[in-house]
């Protein structure tokens, strides 16, 4: 059966990338408001009745969300199985981070009030907070070290060696990238409760999400100008590339040079969009913060979302993760995929099933959707968390 | 004790797997109890129904949030710690991962949140739905974890390409359709049901032995034994056919198993009791019983049971076979364009056993120039220590034929309405399901090694050793992320643990005087959950 072949291995390829965007900013989108509700919730909230509010917020929406990591981890090791051998062993202690943080926020959801002791609640608070805000630091820091470059070798065998350290991955341009992140998903996540909540709580969300906004413009215009200065260098393939080809990543010639990541937007000026988008929902969620708008502010927080991590792809393009000590070893998108075959079925399953997650999912917020107040908590206090 | 990064790695991914299969098996059975109890709910409009599904999810949901806590790493240590394995099966190996995230994991966890928060938001029957959506969401994805798992136990539908260095999908199919992985699937949620069924049927005898909650402890009970007996069956049938299967294609995982050093005329004899000595290559003593075991691993009189000396002998034979494939292997990668097309088909012939040339790896650089000595010491390393198989799966047997005696008892009891008997008379067998609540989870976990400690020394079975499979990481990486997992995990356990306790003592709501009519209000107000949270 050769029913893979309708699409042309190269166009597979590409899908896949385009995918893989797409993937990172479902889970940046969806479990980045959730992250972002819970590096505020110490701070935003204050008495246990507020912190019930914001909890409740996303209370049943978040394991939903969640699946959006999971899936962007399957996905990576179908689609890009040496892209998920490298990063995930390469960042190894950092992963473990993430995922110590990470584990402790479906616990702490669940079991913050299975007791009514304030000690134990509010332990449990701080669980939310790092497994809300830590994450979102190192995802960042990650997308940091995967444009400066990573440093592994690759031997004949395809066997990775990493040689950087855990502390080596904090570097100026990478914490940058770090609080970018955090600004962009603390922001996300104030417009989220601007939306869901009222009083105080929303109040005190546009103020949160306002200085959030600004410094994800001052971040992402800084970390712009590192990259198009040359203070970033970036990496171009010197010899020929068969887009088709096998996918081995050894088979290939590789140079580091200054503004090499600003190439694509120099060849396709179309491409100038994905930072515009970036900085017009910046922007646009800035200034209607201080409005009364709800609702319209999230389409551009969203979209801020949707520029920024769009950006950083295309900048890239070709490269998915460069190495810094054997830039040929690098994985592109043309030799760091899975077989013709399997991208075609996986596309498939995709094809079918994301549309009908994307269906199910909007209906059960349409069910859960409305404000959370302190009255709200009160009259569902046997089911609201 | 001397650990490298392999044991260290091996030693977390175990630690991790079995915390994690912890909480799933009760997740999957309980899953679909509650998806049967709302179903008798929404069909008949009385509301102890509805307390009971109110009071199995609060315990169903102190229990799911962990397994998907843990189900965190599971996700990702694959790459973490097994990057070279990653590397080498992700076209295969990966789509199922996928898979079961597209299929499975967003079906759960997007209603499980309307389990909980949409009783007052949804109609009875979307109510219903969503529950269901919960179930099957949670089944769905142990097929496609147990496909996956299926595959490295007995890698159907792939080859290696020595250009890509890897083993890429040749049917989609065959992997899909893997025989091992549908009698795994099988066994697994079924293993998953009785868990559910033994905890049900436990905590419901303690509430008939305390005489508290007895109307809705009975009810639980019925439904219990009904579904815990029906799984019992399944669980011992489909483990004969995973059983079958191993014989099939994992005969090693089979013969330590039975601790089988012979090759004994057929049909081979069963031993009961055994105590195998790794040292001497036999069993120190052993009880057996003739033809048992014959019949259960090839349904035949006449089939013969390779012992573990007639296996590695053969190990031998492909180790030898592999290092031709290994020397091929070199020529192709050191020039992949020039290489003659008869080195190509030297290959591809003996391909096949590529990975018992790793074997040899340990013992010298060139498999080529291995001695006599290393190939038998290379065979040899394709025996899993036997006591602890032997055993492990024994005592898993033990606990599946308990399993059928106890809900086929509490089955009987229930059917012939002589629930309040035992409240009276038999006070102990209700003290027997109560202390019976963490065999299940033995079993579950036995199995689990028996299955995977038994696939040793492969990670791909008969295609890549384990120790080849590992990342290139330090030893003081690996024991942090040990310590941290170890640490982490069991701090949440015992909370978790506590939690359950105590929310199985305040117990599901009480009864009204006298049950209600069958309630017709469109949207049950009752209150609702156990105790209402500050």
């Amino acid at each position: 059966m050769v029913l893979y072949e309708l699409i042309d291995y190269s166009t597979l390829k590409m899908i896949w990338w385009l995918l893989l965007g797409v993937l990172l900013i479902g889970f940046a989108v969806m479990d980045g408001f959730d992250m972002g509700v819970g590096a505020l919730l110490p701070f935003i909230a204050e008495t246990d009745i507020e912190r019930r509010v914001v909890i409740n917020t996303i209370g049943a929406t978040w394991e939903g969300n969640q699946v959006w990591f999971i899936l962007g981890g399957g996905a990576i090791f179908a689609a890009w199985p040496p892209l998920y051998a490298i990063s995930f062993s390469g960042f190894y202690l950092a992963m473990f981070v993430v995922l110590a943080a990470m584990i402790l926020r479906p616990v702490a959801f669940k079991y913050r009030s299975k007791r009514p002791d304030p000690a134990w609640r509010s332990a449990w608070d701080w669980a939310l907070f790092t497994g809300s805000f830590v994450p979102a630091l190192v995802f960042g820091v990650a997308v940091g070290n995967v444009l400066l470059g990573v440093p592994y070798k690759l031997d004949p065998d395809l066997r990775m060696t990493y040689d950087g350290s855990f502390f080596g991955l904090f570097s100026l341009f990478s914490l940058l990238c770090g609080l970018m992140s955090v600004s962009m998903l603390v922001m996300h996540g104030s417009v989220w409760l601007v939306m869901r909540s009222s009083g105080v709580i929303a109040q005190r969300a546009r103020r949160t999400g306002t200085v959030a906004a600004g410094f994800g413009i001052v971040l992402f215009a800084l970390g712009g100008y590192l990259v198009a200065t040359g203070f970033v260098e970036g990496f171009r393939i010197t010899s020929e590339v068969d887009p088709n080809m096998a996918a081995n990543p050894l088979a290939k010639q590789v140079v580091v040079e200054g503004g090499a990541w600003m190439r694509n937007f120099a060849a396709h000026p179309v491409l100038w969009l994905a930072p515009a988008l970036g900085f017009i929902g910046l922007f646009g969620t800035l200034i209607l913060l201080q409005t009364r708008m709800e609702m319209p502010i999230f389409a551009f927080s969203k979209a801020a979302i949707f520029g920024i991590i769009s950006t950083v792809g295309v900048s890239m393009f070709p490269f998915i993760l460069p190495s810094s000590i054997q830039p040929e070893a690098s994985l592109t998108v043309w030799d760091a995929s899975s077989t013709h075959r399997t991208l075609f079925n996986m596309l498939v399953v995709t094809a079918i099933f994301l549309p009908i997650i994307l269906v199910y999912t909007a209906w059960v917020y349409k069910v859960l959707w409305g404000k959370v107040d302190e009255e709200t908590i009160e009259r569902d206090n046997h089911t609201a968390y | 004790m001397e650990f490298d990064v392999v044991d260290l790695s091996r030693l977390q991914f175990a630690m991790t797997a079995l915390y994690h299969f912890l909480f799933v098996p009760l997740t999957i059975g309980l899953s679909i109890l509650l998806a049967i109890m709302e179903t008798v709910y929404v069909m008949t409009g009385r509301e102890m129904w509805k307390r009971m599904v109110k009071f199995w999810g609060t315990l169903f949901g102190i229990n799911f949030v962990l397994g998907v806590a843990t189900g965190l790493t599971m996700e990702f240590q694959f790459g973490m710690n097994w990057a070279y394995f990653s590397q080498y099966v992700g076209d295969v190996f990966g789509a199922p991962l996928a898979i079961e995230g597209l299929m499975a994991f967003f079906l759960e966890a997007t209603f499980v949140g309307l389990f909980f928060f949409g009783w007052d938001k949804l109609s009875r029957r979307q109510h219903l739905a969503a529950t269901w959506a919960v179930a099957i969401g949670t089944n769905l994805s142990a097929l496609w974890i147990l496909i996956a798992n299926g595959w490295m136990q007995h890698p159907v539908g792939s080859v290696f390409n020595p250009d890509t260095m890897r083993m890429e999908v040749s049917s989609f199919y065959d992997v899909l359709f893997n025989p091992v992985a549908q009698a795994k699937f099988v066994h697994t949620v079924s293993a998953g049901y009785i868990t559910a069924a033994m905890f049900m049927l436990g905590i419901s005898a303690w509430y008939m032995l305390q005489g508290r909650h007895v109307r809705i402890a009975k009810r639980s009970m019925a439904v219990a034994s009904a579904f815990g007996f029906a799984a019992a069956l399944s669980v011992v049938v489909l483990g004969d056919e995973s059983g079958y299967e191993a014989n099939l294609n994992q005969k090693m995982k089979l013969a330590t198993i039975e601790a089988m050093w012979e090759t004994e005329p057929a049909p081979a004899s069963f031993n009961i009791v055994a105590w195998p000595d790794m040292e001497n290559r036999d069993n120190v003593f052993a009880i057996e019983v003739p033809y048992v075991m014959g019949l259960i691993a090839t349904r035949s009189l006449d089939t013969v049971i390779p012992g573990i000396k007639e296996l590695v002998e053969k190990s031998k034979d492909r180790i030898r076979q592999g290092a031709v494939a290994w020397e091929a292997l070199q020529k192709i990668r050191s020039d992949p364009k020039g290489v003659g097309e008869d080195v190509r088909a030297t290959f591809a012939r003996n391909a096949s056993s590529l990975g018992y040339a790793y074997l040899l790896l340990p013992y010298t650089d060139n498999p080529m120039e291995a001695t006599a000595e290393q190939v038998d010491a290379a065979a040899w390393s394709t025996v899993p220590e036997v006591l602890p198989m032997f055993y492990a799966f024994r005592i898993m047997v033990a606990c599946g034929f308990f399993f059928i005696l106890m809900t086929a008892v509490f089955f009987y009891y229930a059917s012939s309405g002589q629930l309040d008997a035992l409240r009276e008379k038999r006070r102990w067998l209700l003290y027997i399901a109560v202390w019976s609540i963490p065999l299940p989870w033995i079993a579950c976990e036995m199995g689990w090694f028996v299955a995977e400690y038994g696939r040793q020394p492969w990670i791909i079975e008969s295609m890549l050793p384990t120790a080849v499979g590992v990342s290139s990481l330090s030893v003081m990486e690996v024991l942090l992320t040990l310590a941290g997992f170890v640490a982490l995990y069991s701090t949440l356990l015992v909370i978790e643990v506590a939690l359950m306790i105590k929310y199985i003592r305040i117990g599901p709501d009480d009864e009204a005087p006298s049950d209600p009519a069958p309630d017709t209000s469109p949207r049950p107000v009752s209150g609702a959950a156990p105790v209402p949270a500050e």
